[in-house]
């Protein structure tokens, strides 16, 4: 009987872990204050490395702003990056210059979304996790803290 | 281990360099004396330069276009959506602070919005309006 309620309780527990992404704990202060000011500073998970690596050769021109980081930063912020990327090939092209939201991985997840939810001024860009996932600050994108039915006003 | 974070970021705050808004006003009074005699910071011209629409930047033709109208309230970033703290110091303590963080965002922030840097007298009109708005 104790090992079927942990049975059902692990059967329970795999689907959150399915959508924890917490930030790795090597996490350099200058990735949360550099990356984390204009946007969720994004699980490192979410992309590839070498898409990583895109991403950090063209802050200056950062979609649309110079987000040039210091020398002495940008060095830290590159490595902890590539070494807690995704899986490419589990990920899917990010495209060029590359994006989350354009991965395979993230618009499967996001399929069932309709199109009004994305163009509400609350959430005002597909980057902007926090405005569904209220645990994205805390690495919990679970389907069970999605705050989407406020947005069904 | 709940402790953890809270001790990182009091030792976070202890390695950064914190001063007050008057003190990093001050330093950019004493820039701008250097090039205008006699310059005195006015909050009035700083809440002139805060609405001013400068329509270089389509997304952020102005300051409030992620400040809101209202400084002392929270904004959003105009592309990304996110939840901005509000910039006034009268309402979020943590604001003008730190001098090189003033800098930097003085300086992308000017860049983007206005076009170009900011005078030193335009950044000590800015903070004297951001500490004083109530």
């Amino acid at each position: 009987m104790k090992r079927l309620t942990l049975i059902a309780l692990l059967g329970l527990a795999l689907p959150a872990f399915a959508d924890r992404l917490p930030m790795p704990s090597d996490a350099p202060a200058s990735f949360k204050e550099e990356c984390g000011s204009c946007h969720l500073p994004f699980p490192p998970a979410l992309l590839a490395a070498d898409d990583w690596g895109r991403i950090m050769n063209g802050l200056d021109k950062h979609f649309g702003s110079d987000a040039t980081v210091s020398p002495k930063n940008w060095p830290k912020i590159k490595s902890f990056l590539e070494s807690h990327a995704g899986r490419g090939d589990r990920l899917g092209s990010a495209g060029n210059p590359p994006r989350i939201t354009q991965t395979q991985r993230f618009i499967r997840k996001h399929h069932e979304v309709p199109a009004k939810f994305w163009r509400d001024p609350r959430v005002k860009s597909a980057a902007n996790c926090e405005a569904c996932h209220r645990g994205a600050a805390n690495g919990n994108y679970g389907e069970h803290d999605i705050a989407i039915p406020e947005l069904r006003e | 281990m709940r402790a953890l974070p809270a001790l990182l970021l009091l030792l976070a705050s202890l390695a950064s360099h914190a001063e007050t808004p008057q003190q990093i006003r001050q330093a950019y009074v004493a820039e701008a004396a250097g090039q205008q005699a006699g310059f005195a910071p006015s909050a009035k011209r700083g809440e002139t330069l805060f609405r001013q629409r400068f329509a270089i930047n389509d997304k952020m033709p102005a300051c409030t276009s992620c400040h809101t109208d209202n400084p002392l309230s929270a904004g959003q970033h105009a592309v990304t959506g996110k939840t901005i703290r509000p910039l006034a110091s009268t309402a979020n303590a943590e604001r003008f602070t730190d001098p090189a963080k003033v800098e930097k965002w003085f300086g992308r922030n000017c860049k983007e919005v206005v076009g170009r840097a900011c005078t030193p007298a335009e950044k000590a009109d800015f903070i004297a309006y951001m500490s004083e708005v109530r």
